[in-house]
């Protein structure tokens, strides 16, 4: 790849491209924007989010179905039907062709997969050095029915603490395979799409106060900021934790907890203690919740901590920390 | 009446709840003074008239004869009116209310009169659980708040019988104003209680004795909080008590007797039984003689030291007579006693210590068989204080019960400052002009029962010292609960929050507690402490001052594989300084039983969380694994203490020759650890690393000081093998080192170090 006059031709094989993978009625509008019909009813959910990952393909997945994913994750936790995504891509000049094809032939089809067509986009080449290979990111625009509330505020003393599978599978991925360390078994990402997931939950009836997706800081992030935003706290089970044996073998060996791990394809339900076996029951009859489980529950706390009952009997506090995982023994 | 002089005098310092207002009755009625004497929130205040001698006597003895546990700051006398119409007695005022200067006393043990009465079957107090007196028993644990009187105390709901109520009134005894005072027929009450909670008919004292003697664990409630308490000869009811108390491997006290009784067990050193036996009572750590593993099995396995302690309280005391076959008199109390307890805090899960009788019901039901417990309340959670002999005194270990609330001096007085510590072992501190008050040791606020227990000793220090905190102080690390409730603190009542870099405050606290004024070098080693670079510090020679500090040098950093998981697995610090040595190949062959050990080459080869640190502490971690003394910690800081141990029992040994490089301020122990790397004889590894060590860094630091001292200060201060050889090495350069003598020199001390820091922020150093 290039940029700049002698770029053009290259632009041109580029939106080529695009054109060909994520082909659908509106972006064959040929605009610089998609014209969409307004959807009857509801209230409009949009979310934005960029992607940055090193590196760019990792088992399970690749920067570009992850593209798709998390944003569609982010308007599917409002409680609302993804409809539409854009797409904008940053790429560094003498990026290979061949893995830009790769990376948008992963999103076309995690798109067409997940039945939220990409219906506009841009593209820009940035020099050599200014970027690092290709950043992208996504736009989604869904819509949430009238009556449903779904807000990190909702969370109630009493309610149950459910997630929806494995913990960390995401992050220790990445990691294994940035730093090619060779585990015995290999860790896959979760990168999902969980609007279906959602959906299926939604139906069973229960009384869902706050879904989160646990993506970077993983599930101690997500329920701290809920903790806050509810005024509540939490105590989690230590051993009804899910956690795949290989994440948590690596988890163990490189000192990480598995609580701090990003997720790409989890969900995390907070609900009414008495909706709380049939909400489960829901999760685990999609196949992306087979592994759900319920993991802890909300109480009373002035001071907002999310603390964990420890295999031994003990508790301590699963903090909200400012940035990485600094070391505090002294 | 001619030659009558009358002088209005104020005494400061520990002088209330102590029978110091008595105390001056007594001595004016001696003098033939007549007058008056009360409380006051400054202290005491008198007003005596008489001839001049005596009233000068008077004035001379407030000090020199003042009760045993009270402490004379200063006595100032002013002349006075004189009232012509003063009554011609001496008596003893209610107190005056005024502003709080004054602090509540500490708890102290039971008394020898006490003690007396007791075990006179004639006294009205034989065999009575709560017996104490003016000079004697529990203040700080029982009390709600200042003045210090009974209606503020956990005795509020006992009123005084007819004949505790004379003892109270009547200057002459013993009992004049001990708000504590009561007795079996007004008094709290023992009741021993089953594992389901129902109370067990009987004499309590005896049953308790009986279920320890067949092998059970009973919960009894102390001063500060609840023990475990199990018989420490009975190696089935030890391992019983560590199997519930979740498989630590942690070293339990034990309580005997008496002296006479401690030298069966270990050797008794210059200094320790004026420890063991001093009126504070703490757990005195002591050199375990070989004999003390076969007679109490389990108890402080592969330890060198044996942690002891004298019974304190009469409920004490009296398991001890009950066991001796309930003798008449104090006879007994010096002849070797056969029961030896395990008294060990109940803290389940690191929570801090039981205090309530229903919540030792919840949560202890786990462990306890039985409940020995009481209605006086615990109104202050205190622990046992841990110290050890040292050279020209003692150190501190653990600084809680008989020593909490009592005032370090600082050497000048400033700004009230709340300092709220660190993570590990914490204490806050709060100061009120020029004295220091750090609080009882708190624990560490990994979980939400000791961060509340960490805001609770915050309130109640303000309160019972009356002071508004014009600043905060507190670590530099953003993630301690310690931190985020001084910056809450702070900005809710608009003070300045200051944050001490860890290292710098483990130093001040030297300072602030001898009253150097000087900038000065100093030696901080330690675990690991966040430096102001961002960095994992803790092996730190530095340039301290009351306000700022400089980082002269530091330890050569190790990568630390795992982050914190690496402080709690010594492999791990052994296998990154093979790698470091190119013996990266030699992970996997020597820690065979790690599961990690076959993947850890490559974390330390691509430097996946590896954060590299300067820690002390982590060198001694790398040399104990190296060693295959301890792969993995059962308990923190266990590493370090089986090193010490193992040296200790091996002797002097001289260091090695090229043990260590000095590059610009950085020490380098990598060759001594290539030594210990092919030791096969870990006593003396241990013996040569320490002797090593020693040298290596007495030589760092005279490249840094021309005579003078060298402050030191951080948990590998403990370490009294280090020290030793650390002290003799300096005084052949002609350095002095100074440690912590009131404080803990690990985190327990780094509030007031903080707090000093904090202090003098906006005074120009000179
Ligand atoms: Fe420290
Ligand atoms: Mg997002
Ligand atoms: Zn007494
Ligand atoms: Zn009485």
């Amino acid at each position: 790849l290039s940029h700049g006059s002698g770029g053009r031709a290259m632009a041109q094989l580029i939106e080529e491209l695009f054109a060909a993978a994520f082909d659908n009625e509106f972006l064959r509008q040929g605009n610089d924007g998609a014209t969409l019909p307004v959807p009857a009813g509801g209230r409009l959910v949009m979310a934005a989010d960029a992607h940055v990952v090193s590196p760019l393909f990792f088992p399970g997945g690749d920067i570009g179905c992850l593209s798709v994913h998390g944003t569609i994750n982010d308007v599917a936790v409002m409680g609302a039907k993804p409809l539409w995504l854009s797409a904008s891509f940053i790429l560094e000049e003498g990026f290979p062709l061949a893995d830009l094809k790769r990376i948008v032939e992963s999103m076309a089809s995690a798109a067409k997969d997940a039945g939220v067509p990409i219906v506009t986009g841009d593209t820009k080449v940035v020099e050599q050095g200014k970027g690092d290979g290709v950043f992208i990111t996504t736009t989604g625009v869904g819509v949430v029915p009238d009556g449903r509330e779904l807000s990190g505020d909702r969370a109630r003393p009493g309610d149950a603490i459910l997630v929806s599978g494995t913990l960390g599978d995401h992050g220790m991925a990445i990691m294994a395979e940035r730093e090619s360390l060779g585990f015995s078994a290999p860790i896959e990402s979760d990168t999902a799409a969980l609007h279906g997931l959602i959906e299926a939950l939604l139906a069973s009836g229960a009384d869902v106060r706050v879904l989160r997706d646990p993506t970077r800081g993983g599930l101690a992030t997500t329920l701290n900021e809920i903790a806050r935003q509810s005024k509540v706290g939490m105590m989690l089970q230590e051993k009804s934790l899910p956690v795949n044996p290989e994440v948590a073998a690596a988890c163990e060996f490189l000192g990480l907890d598995p609580l701090y791990v990003a997720n790409e394809g989890k969900l995390v339900v907070i609900v009414a203690p008495e909706d709380a076996e049939q909400a489960l029951a829901a999760l685990r009859a999609h196949p992306l919740g087979a592994r759900a489980a319920a993991v802890g529950t909300v109480h009373e706390d002035p001071h907002h901590f999310v603390q964990m009952t420890t295999a031994f009997g003990g508790k301590r506090i699963v903090d909200w920390l400012t940035g990485e995982q600094l070391p505090r023994i002294c | 009446m001619p030659g009558i002089v009358c002088q209005r005098i104020r005494v400061t310092g520990v002088v209330q709840g102590v029978g110091y207002r008595p105390f001056v009755w007594r001595l004016a009625n001696e003098l033939e003074l007549h007058g008056w004497v009360r409380n006051t929130g400054g202290g005491v205040e008198i007003e005596v008239c008489g001839k001049p001698p005596q009233v000068n006597a008077l004035i001379e003895r407030l000090s020199r004869e003042a009760p045993p546990l009270a402490r004379v700051d200063d006595v100032r006398a002013h002349p006075a009116e004189r009232k012509g119409d003063a009554a011609a007695e001496f008596v003893i005022l209610d107190s005056d209310g005024g502003p709080a200067t004054t602090t509540i006393g500490h708890d102290t043990a039971i008394c020898a009169d006490c003690l007396g009465e007791l075990f006179d079957p004639k006294s009205r107090r034989w065999r009575y659980a709560f017996t104490n007196c003016t000079h004697c028993g529990p203040r700080y644990t029982i009390s709600r708040g200042i003045p210090y009187d009974r209606a503020r105390t956990a005795l509020a709901p006992f009123p005084l019988c007819r004949d505790c109520r004379q003892e109270y009134e009547r200057p002459a005894d013993r009992r004049f104003h001990a708000e504590a005072n009561c007795c079996a027929k007004c008094g709290p009450r023992l009741t021993l209680l089953d594992e389901s909670g129902a109370e067990i008919a009987g004499d309590p004292l005896a049953k308790t004795l009986t279920l320890l003697r067949q092998g059970g664990i009973v919960a009894i409630k102390g001063l500060g909080g609840f023990h475990l308490v199990c018989d420490a000869r009975n190696a089935e009811a030890v391992s019983a008590l560590r199997e519930r108390k979740a498989r630590e491997e942690k070293p339990f006290a034990v309580m005997v007797a008496n002296l006479a009784s401690a030298s069966s067990l270990v050797q008794v050193g210059i200094g320790e039984p004026a420890l063991l036996e001093a009126a504070e009572r703490p757990i005195v750590l002591m050199k375990k003689r070989h004999a003390a593993d076969e007679r109490l099995p389990g108890v402080a396995p592969g330890m060198a030291w044996l942690g002891l302690m004298l019974p304190y309280t009469p409920l004490h005391y009296l398991l001890f007579h009950e066991a001796a076959g309930r003798p008449a008199g104090t006879a007994w109390l010096s002849r070797p006693q056969e029961l030896a307890l395990v008294m060990t805090s109940a803290n389940p899960g690191g929570e801090p210590l039981v205090t309530g009788n229903d919540e030792a019901l919840l949560r202890l039901s786990e462990i306890a068989d039985a409940y020995l417990i009481h209605d006086r309340d615990i109104v202050v959670r205190c622990d046992d204080s841990v110290l050890r002999a040292a050279p020209g005194g003692f150190q501190f270990l653990r600084r809680a019960r008989g020593f909490t609330p009592r005032a370090i001096r600082l050497p000048y007085p400033g700004p009230a400052t709340l300092a709220v510590g660190g993570w590990f072992k914490n204490t806050v501190c709060v100061t009120r002009g020029n004295e220091a008050f750090v609080s009882q040791h708190i624990g560490d606020l990994d979980n939400a029962a000791t961060c509340s227990f960490f805001e609770e000793t915050v309130a109640h220090l303000l309160a019972v010292l009356q002071v508004k905190p014009e600043r905060v102080a507190h670590d530099l690390h953003p993630d301690f609960h310690s931190t985020r409730f001084a910056a809450d603190y702070a900005r809710m009542r608009g003070l300045p929050a200051i944050a001490v870099q860890h290292h710098h405050a483990h130093l001040a606290a030297v300072l602030a507690e001898h009253g150097i004024r000087d900038a000065t070098i100093g030696l901080a080693l330690d675990g690991v402490g966040l430096g102001s670079d961002g960095g994992a510090w803790g092996g730190e020679l530095l340039h301290a001052a009351r306000r700022s500090c400089r980082r002269l040098g530091s330890l050569r950093p190790l990568p630390l594989p795992g982050g914190d998981r690496a402080a709690r697995e010594p492999w791990r610090m052994a296998a990154a300084v093979l790698h470091r040595l190119g013996r990266a190949d030699e992970i996997e062959r020597r820690f065979a039983d790690q599961p990690a050990a076959t993947m850890l080459g490559q974390l330390l080869e691509r430097g996946v969380n590896c954060p590299p640190s300067s820690s002390l502490g982590r060198w001694f971690d790398a040399a104990a694994g190296l060693l295959g003394v301890c792969r993995t910690m059962a308990f923190e800081g266990q590493a370090a203490m089986l090193l010490e141990g193992l040296a200790e029992r091996y002797g002097e040994m001289l260091p090695i020759d090229h043990g260590w490089r000095i590059d610009g301020g950085e020490l380098d122990l990598t060759p001594l650890l290539a030594v210990l790397a092919d030791e096969t004889n870990p006593g003396r590894g241990a013996a040569v690393f320490h002797a090593t060590l020693a040298a290596a860094l007495a030589d760092w630091v005279r490249g840094f000081a021309d005579g003078g001292r060298v402050l030191g200060a951080g948990g590998c201060f403990l370490n009294q093998v280090l020290v030793r050889g650390l002290r003799s090495r300096l005084a052949t350069h002609g350095l002095t080192l100074v440690e912590a003598q009131r404080l803990p020199p690990n985190d327990g001390g780094l509030a007031l170090g903080q707090a000093w820091v904090a202090m003098n922020s906006d005074i120009e150093e000179h």
